[in-house]
């Protein structure tokens, strides 16, 4: 069993038909979270039973603990209607090899080929061997989450030994689009195999920026990882370091002040704000609609600044600390950001109105890239692309941890699965965030915003789990003598940019930067 | 139409007026600089912090345009390389095929903390610790990441401009 400081030994999993985890565990935790141990043999038929009923895998990695047990563990963990399904397992170091789930859950694949190349062990069962996230910065028998990494031998050459799926047939013509786009986005590579203009195929490549992340935490001390936490994904900066934070916590048994949880789900909120307003700006940009985006950026830089002014910064980075908040709202504040959260609203409203009947905008996003419901049930999407399409699923109602508990968040649907769906459930987020900030900072209770994390002898691990603006953000920590010993981020993109090459296909090239960033997925949260 | 117009009209201007500039005497910038940068982005590793930082720089806040600069979508067109991220070894070869697709002559912008030095993603084995490890920095624009303000005032300077006194 894994060591936890909080684990309550006398529960048992209440879900019966999730016989095989009879074993697990629950974390004595506010979050819903069962943990076990498998055998080799039992861990696809876990998955198998987790998958038959409706569940889906929120993440996958593996640690180096040759030293302290049998071999390597692989970890997983999923989402079943009890919570999170956390499993390890023990994989025999001289084979170094364990039963793919890639078969079960199709998102397991790339997690698994990413392991591979930071982990050194092989997932068995499935043809696909390339690399995922090595290209050429390291040499392929060196693996940078071994304990033993030298770091020697590192290299700068261009990945040129990548094989791309080979064309389907004569007539089809490849267009490689990046690592560098024409916009200011981030890097990656995107093959298309068309046909005339209707794309046949669609393979990302990925990795450009990885930045050695996983490696770079172990040895931090708790604040030196909630820095960098904050910023594994920029865009996502609050998400994640609430994640870490909730993980943190967990391991410390800290009690996190009822203020200091408020403002962080204002932090939150305001997060999706900012993003779902340059994202709505920058789809009708893709659309031939200047107009969008300059109303939209202009929304979201006056919200920007709000936040500089009343806040601190202006995405939000390092205002969640593991233990609380690094700041506090005056009363003339609160005032301040009511208004200005009132004059969003009419202006959204205003806006929304005219991109519904713009005919022009109409034509380009209805009925466009669509992921059925249940194409995205059977990828297990979540988040706002999720929710576009059928999969009525939100952290913040299904397994609301507080504040989201005292908040009765609306989840936002829709079931067109297209872009123009993905706009409608951003419309309707951006709305229901400023009905609950509206609600929070009218209650906003009294108290203090920080509790003083007590790290000596810290050992444990935590887990936490945040409905970032994208989709869920998922963090695993172990921690020991108040140090970060591993963790494991996980960004939903690592789900959803699989669904990406599916849903554009039979659309026009020219259409996917529409699609593509009807989606807005992230590089840098997915490379590591 | 008639709301769109009218929406266009409400926002007005927004946001300050662009400082009024004049040519800075000592500056070394090419003269042709003056007055209008086209401006190549590279993101080598950044966390996406500082490009969200550059799409609000060209907002209707900013007037970036105003004051004559833009991005351009080719290297082939730009005067000047900005780039954010430490640099991860993934991107060198892709960022020096894009610097040396430029004309000169060229300047290079190394914007963020992590391009400057690394930042919270120093001494990593998958980066560079900044642009100035593998290509010759003319400007470094700190701060995580560096706000609109801050983007402007260093494009101004390598464009050879001074804020008027």
């Amino acid at each position: 069993m894994p060591h936890c400081s909080s684990m309550d030994r006398d529960t048992i999993m209440p879900n019966p038909s999730l016989r095989v985890l009879a074993t697990f565990r629950h974390w004595g935790t506010t979050l819903p979270v069962w943990s076990g141990r498998l055998h080799k043999d039992y861990w696809p038929l876990a998955a198998q039973n987790i998958r038959a009923q409706g569940g889906r895998l929120l993440a996958l990695w593996g640690e180096d603990r040759r030293t302290t047990e049998a071999g390597y563990l692989v970890h997983a963990a999923f989402l079943s209607e009890t919570g999170i399904v956390r499993t390890e397992m023990i994989v025999d170091p001289t084979t170094a090899a364990y039963p793919s789930l890639a078969a079960i859950f199709p998102g397991a694949l790339r997690m698994e080929r990413a392991l591979y190349d930071l982990l050194g062990i092989r997932a068995t069962g499935v043809n696909d061997t390339r690399p995922w996230l090595r290209h050429a910065a390291w040499p392929a028998d060196q693996f940078p989450l071994r304990t033993d990494f030298s770091g020697e031998g590192l290299d700068i050459a261009a990945d040129r030994d990548y094989t791309f799926l080979p064309a389907s047939s004569p007539d089809t013509h490849e267009i490689p689009v990046g690592p560098i786009h024409a916009g200011i986005i981030e890097p990656g590579h995107f093959r298309f195999q068309v046909l005339g203009e209707e794309i046949l195929r669609l393979e990302e490549r990925f990795g450009y920026t990885h930045k050695g992340v996983e490696r770079l935490f172990q040895g931090l001390d708790v604040a030196g990882g909630a820095r960098l936490a904050g910023r594994i994904s920029g865009d996502s900066t609050v998400a994640y370091a609430w994640s870490y934070a909730q993980a943190v916590e967990q391991i410390t048994s800290t009690q996190v002040p009822e203020r200091a949880q408020w403002l962080r789900a204002l932090c939150l909120e305001r997060e999706r704000l900012a993003n779902h307003l340059g994202d709505l700006g920058a789809i009708g940009n893709d659309a031939g609609l200047a107009f969008a985006l300059t109303q939209f950026q202009a929304l979201k830089e006056d919200l920007l600044r709000e936040n500089q002014h009343y806040f601190g910064h202006r995405y939000l980075m390092d205002r969640v600390l593991p233990g609380g908040v690094a700041f506090d709202l005056t009363a003339a504040a609160i005032a301040a950001l009511q208004g200005g959260g009132r004059t969003l609203k009419t202006a959204v409203r205003r806006l929304q109105e005219i991109l519904a009947e713009h005919g022009g905008l109409r034509d380009r996003v209805v009925q466009l890239g669509i992921i059925p419901p249940e194409r995205a049930a059977h990828l297990g999407l979540m988040g706002v692309a999720g929710r576009a399409s059928g999969q009525a699923w939100d952290l913040r109602v299904q397994f609301p941890h507080p504040p989201y508990d005292q908040l009765q968040v609306q989840m936002a649907t829709a079931t067109g699965g297209d872009v123009a769906a993905r706009m409608a459930v951003r419309f309707q987020e951006i709305f229901e965030s400023l009905r609950l900030q509206e609600e929070m900072l009218r209650k906003l209770p009294d108290g203090n915003i920080y509790h003083p994390l007590d790290l000596q002898d810290a050992v444990g691990e935590g887990i936490g789990w945040v409905e970032g603006w994208r989709g869920e953000i998922f963090f695993w920590l172990r921690i020991e003598h108040g140090q970060v010993r591993r963790c494991h981020p996980q960004d939903p993109s690592w789900t959803l940019w699989p669904a990406l090459e599916e849903v554009v296909l039979r659309d026009i090239v020219a259409d996917f930067p529409l699609i593509n960033k009807s989606f807005n997925l992230s590089y840098s949260g997915h490379d590591l | 139409m008639y709301r769109i117009l009218r929406e266009a009209l409400r926002l007005g201007k927004a946001g300050e007026k662009p400082p009024r500039t004049q040519r800075d005497p000592a500056s070394a910038s090419p003269s042709c600089f003056r007055h209008s940068l086209s401006i190549r982005h590279v993101d080598a590793g950044s966390c996406n912090g500082c490009e969200l930082e550059l799409h609000a720089l060209g907002g209707p806040h900013y007037g970036l345009e105003q004051a004559g600069f833009r991005f351009t979508a080719s290297p082939r067109h730009a005067d000047v390389l900005t780039v954010s991220g430490p640099v991860a070894r993934h991107m060198v070869a892709a960022l020096h095929d894009c610097h040396n697709a430029m004309p000169e002559p060229r300047r290079i912008i190394a914007i963020g903390d992590c391009a400057c030095s690394g930042g919270v993603f120093r001494g990593s084995y998958a980066v560079m610790d900044g642009v100035a490890e593998t290509l010759p920095v003319d400007l470094q624009i700190p701060g995580c990441p560096p706000n609109p303000d801050a983007l402007l005032q260093g494009l101004l300077r390598v464009s050879g401009d001074r804020a008027e006194t």
